[in-house]
């Protein structure tokens, strides 16, 4: 067993979706600060490579009474129901992802993945891409890269990271500075920091003072389970014990949240 | 020793999972990936420290103010600046996808001169010095034609000295033709100037306002400043503020408003007359604004009252009359109000009466220069440079009539660059020697884009002062190339929309990549070639000083900032406001023949037995629909509800659609009296029974391989409709017809 630091932090989001546009920046800010690449079609989003994407759910009525609400997704890093029991870092044959227990993220190291896709495969939320094709930057774009993230190469699965380069420039910045303790928006994801309107927040779960925890009330009881009745996580019922939390006031876009049969009912809110 | 089957079977067993056991395949697996990855094409980027350089993005109207992180002299992404009053601290998906512009492939990276046939793409690399002096000796031998007027300008922006330059380059050469771009920003304008006698621009209280009535304005689709108003939409939340978004489809803004109410596209102006009618007869209207400040409300009453009656109303709109009269009362009910124009993202401006009757609307509640409403802002007014004295040659050619027609209606809007390819039309002996394009790209921005290509190839001599290799760049015969926006300097003044006097710097974050010049560099050179009167109106050494002795005491803060905003001016009170003849609001404008509300109502074009859907063409704030296309990022992020490969998806009511038989992602033929292609269909329960409609801002032919060739430029189906009382393109559809291909 890893020693757990008691001083461990659990970095997640929240994502205000009555506020979300589905304007699109988080994805692009996310493209710009990961060196994401890009292909000249990028119309089948099966082999489309965003870390970050935003879904657009309905609420299935005919028109006039139709609603939507656009669902940005990161990587959900996931805990499992104990600590590093993540979907995808349980099938990795190459320990090319993993549970980091003092931050809660679940990493991608690009050298080590072979390309089996069994993450692809294990994550309920679509959020791994795999690289089909070396990337390729027209013009001279080459120079515009971000040297904090490593551009991937064929052959090799990626995924959102929590922008983790930034922590650890920051916890560098702390270190200099004599702090052992980050500040609550020291550490920000490109997409927290780039959405206009102000829908994502990002920070320490296990912080009672942070805002994704006054926000979302997370349970230590029931592994994290929102306690505020408009919050919910993706997919909640598997157990994946996710660090993405969704507000939404609309009932149905709750429900949506937790995909399941009708027969089935919901988990998040019984 | 006998080798049995069971010993084999246990050997075989035994090695495998002793293998298993072994480091071996862990060792295998990472040799393996260490084998396949390690190709030398993957670049590894430079690294250094970083730094922020600040500056403002010029490529909406927004003027965000942005940071860009640096390393070393390489800025390696786009970030929005938290202290900048314009946005906060957020940026949209264009402003940080803005480094793909400044590197990708479309840029125009030195001064090229034709060689081909028009279009073909074949150029000579030419130097500067060969580009000016040719562009001289063809300016120098209009002059001495005698005909200085068959120059003409086209430019995209007209504020701030960039553009005050090239006008004054048009002034003291001689021609009036200098044509700026004319949009709802434009239209709302000249509704203003003519009810209430101010010049300058118009901004909105969206931060105050505690009802937010758009009239199709696409507040999260690009309208105004957009980070600005993402904001203000999204912390009405907190604020307990309303938005009620007027639109025939479900845009985002109609999605995330409180309340969508869905009325026949092209009706927007209708409505508001017909919530005017409900506020006048039921005595809700601000007393003491009407019995002080305004004029005409006795006759603006009257037609009003007379013409456009809930029912009337619910005619044209489809707005049933309840829901008028529940609008209008909640809209003078509201204490801080606000009503918008502009469909989408305003790109066009539409008939002068629209945007007349939503601020006649905002009059009627009182909500001019109010907290929550209308502001009218002074105009900044810095650029006070001296008037050029023109020569014999200039005085005469600045009398010819202006080849746009602007002028020759009841209400002056400055320019009407769609009627200048109509009037060429008509009359191509009228046809300018030489077109100068600046910053627009008429043959894709501007409606009815064949006619436009056949008008524009018949000019003699076309030069681009673009920085990518955009339409009409392409069919120029010189390409001047501009710098882009974070390689130059620039004043960035009152970004659409936005509530207080501001002027924001755009300055250099990196130097220049390429063999490009600032087209104000650009233009003191030219007119020092040209000599004379022209050169004594263009003094400054260099485009920097120019901007430097122009902001004066300004410039060192600006430098320091990155902005400057008169943070004491409070809006004028109504007492002092009106500057018409009357001194008071105008409710039916100054110097109308007759009240403007007749036109309000403009109808599809075409024949509605042949053509029984229309077609409307419908922003998003993912697809860049002016002179400058997406970065290949933003295309990214399409949906594939919207582009499949590369063709273009319409989005038409399910139950439509099922008379037409067509179904989910199948192709169909769109036709319109102007066009027709063939399209993809997606079935949607989001937009009104009837229509067809068409994202903007695709179908791109020139620009790289990541633009290029996808979809259709919705311009291709529209053609302009002339607003009777400005000149201004009006048209926001066309009637069409759809068949299964």
């Amino acid at each position: 067993m890893k020693h757990v630091d008691s001083k461990a932090k659990k970095y997640g989001m929240v994502i205000d979706l009555d506020k979300c546009t589905g304007c699109g920046t988080c994805m692009v800010a996310c493209m710009a600060e990961n060196n994401v690449p890009f292909k000249k079609d990028e119309t089948d989003k099966r082999l489309s490579i965003t870390w970050m994407r935003v879904f657009k759910l309905t609420n299935g009525k005919p028109y006039p009474d139709n609603e939507i609400c656009y669902l940005p997704r990161p990587c959900q890093h996931c805990e499992g129901q104990h600590t590093g029991h993540s979907p995808c870092v349980s099938v990795c044959p190459a320990t090319a992802t993993d549970y980091d227990s003092e931050t809660g993220i679940v990493s991608q190291i690009y050298t080590r993945c072979f390309g089996c896709r069994y993450c692809m495969g294990a994550c309920p939320y679509h959020a791994r891409y795999f690289n089909w094709w070396d990337p390729v930057w027209p013009g001279e774009m080459e120079k515009y890269l971000n040297p904090d993230v490593s551009p991937r190469m064929r052959g090799v699965v990626e995924k959102c990271s929590f922008c983790y380069h930034r922590a650890q420039l920051a916890m560098e910045k702390a270190h200099v500075e004599g702090r052992k303790e980050l500040k609550e928006k020291e550490y920000q994801t490109a997409c927290t920091q780039a959405c206009p309107a102000g829908a994502i927040v990002f920070g320490d779960l296990n912080n009672p003072e942070h805002e994704v925890h006054q926000v979302a009330q997370p349970d230590p009881h029931h592994h994290g389970r929102p306690k505020n009745p408009n919050a919910f996580r993706l997919l909640e019922r598997l157990g994946t014990n996710t660090k993405v939390y969704y507000l939404s006031s609309r009932e149905w876009v709750r429900r949506a949240g937790d995909n399941y049969l009708d027969s089935e009912g919901s988990a998040s809110h019984e | 020793m006998k080798v049995d089957r069971r010993s084999f079977l246990a050997f075989g067993v035994g090695g495998a999972a002793g293998t298993a056991l072994s480091p071996l395949p862990w060792k295998l697996t990472d040799d393996l990936s260490i084998w396949s990855q390690r190709w030398p094409w993957v670049p590894i980027p430079k690294d250094g420290e970083i730094r922020y350089e600040t500056s403002t993005c010029t490529l909406c109207p927004g003027g965000c103010g942005i940071a860009v992180r640096m390393i070393g002299e390489r800025p390696v992404k786009i970030e929005g600046r938290k202290d900048h009053p314009v946005n906060q601290g957020g940026v949209c998906l264009r402003g940080a996808a803005g480094l793909q512009y400044l590197y990708g492939p479309s840029r125009v990276r030195t001064p090229l001169k034709r060689v081909g046939k028009r279009g073909q793409g074949q150029w000579a690399r030419i130097s500067w010095e060969a580009a000016l002096s040719e562009l001289a000796g063809k300016l120098k031998a209009l002059r001495n034609d005698g005909h200085p007027e068959g120059l003409a300008c086209i430019t995209g922006k007209d504020r701030g000295t960039v553009a005050a330059l090239l006008k004054r380059f048009m002034t003291a050469f001689g021609t009036p033709n200098y044509f700026g771009p004319a949009t709802s920003t434009h239209a709302l304008e000249t509704a203003v100037r003519t009810m209430t006698g101010q010049e300058g621009p118009v901004g909105f209280d969206l931060e105050h306002s505690d009802l937010v009535l758009s009239f199709g304005s696409g507040l999260l689709d690009g309208w105004g400043s957009p980070v600005r108003v993402f904001k203000a939409v999204s912390h009405r939340i907190e604020r307990h503020a309303e938005v009620i978004q007027v639109d025939s489809r479900m845009s985002n803004t109609a999605a995330r408003a409180d309340r969508w109410i869905a009325i026949n596209p092209g009706t927007e102006g209708v409505l508001a007359l017909g919530m005017a009618h409900v506020i006048i007869a039921k005595s809700l209207y601000n007393q003491q604004f009407i019995n002080q400040f305004a004029a005409g409300f006795d006759a603006f009453k009257k037609i009003v009252m007379a013409d456009f009656t809930p029912d009337a109303v619910a005619g044209i709109t489809g707005a049933a009359p309840g829901v008028i009269a529940e609008l209008a009362e909640k809209f003078s009910q509201a204490k801080r109000p606000v009503a918008l124009c502009g469909r989408g993202r305003g790109m066009v401006p539409g008939a002068l009466s629209e945007s007349m009757a939503v601020v006649a609307l905002n009059a009627l509640v009182g909500g001019i220069n109010q907290d929550g409403g209308l502001r009218l802002l002074p105009d900044p007014a810095y650029i006070s440079w001296p008037e050029p004295v023109m020569d014999p040659v200039a005085l005469k050619g600045n009398q010819a009539p202006r080849l746009d027609g602007a002028g020759d209606h009841p209400v002056f809007s400055p320019a009407t660059p769609n009627r200048f390819f109509d009037q060429l039309r008509e009359n191509a002996a009228r046809t300018p020697a030489i077109l100068m394009v600046a910053e627009a790209n008429p043959l894709y921005t501007l409606r009815d884009t064949q006619a436009v290509e056949k008008t524009l190839k018949q000019i003699p001599y076309l030069v681009s002062f673009s920085s990518f290799m955009d339409e009409t760049a392409r069919q120029a015969d010189l390409i001047l190339p501009n710098h882009m926006f974070l390689e130059r300097f620039e004043d960035v003044p009152s970004p659409a929309g936005f509530s207080r006097p501001f002027i924001g710097l755009s300055r250099p974050v990196v130097a220049a990549s390429y063999n490009t010049r600032h087209i104000g560099d650009t233009l003191i050179d030219l007119a020092r070639r040209l000599k004379g009167s022209i050169a004594a109106a263009f003094r400054w050494t260099n485009y920097e000083t120019c901007l430097k002795e122009t902001l004066g005491r300004k410039w060192d803060g600006m430098l320091k900032n990155g902005y400057w905003m008169n943070t004491a001016a409070s809006p004028v009170s109504w007492n002092t406001l009106f500057k018409t003849r009357s001194g008071r609001f105008e409710f039916n404008g100054e110097d109308m023949a007759a009240p403007p509300w007749k036109s309000i109502h403009v109808a599809a074009a075409g024949d509605s037995s042949a053509f029984p859907l229309v077609f409307v063409p419908y922003d998003s704030i993912r697809l860049a629909s002016g002179s400058v296309g997406n970065a290949p990022f933003m295309t990214k992020t399409v949906p594939d509800t919207v582009l499949i490969k590369e063709e273009i998806v319409v989005e038409i009511n399910r139950e439509t659609a099922g008379r037409y038989h067509l179904a989910e992602g199948k192709k169909a033929t769109l036709a319109t009296p102007r066009g027709q292609v063939t399209v993809r269909v997606h079935l949607s329960d989001r937009i009104m029974p009837g229509l067809v409609a068409m994202p903007t801002g695709l179908g791109h032919t020139a620009y790289d391989d990541f633009l290029a060739g996808k979809g259709v430029n919705v311009n291709q189906l529209i053609g302009p409709a002339k607003d009777p009382l400005s000149g201004y393109d009006a048209a926001w559809g066309i009637r069409a017809k759809i068949t299964k291909a």
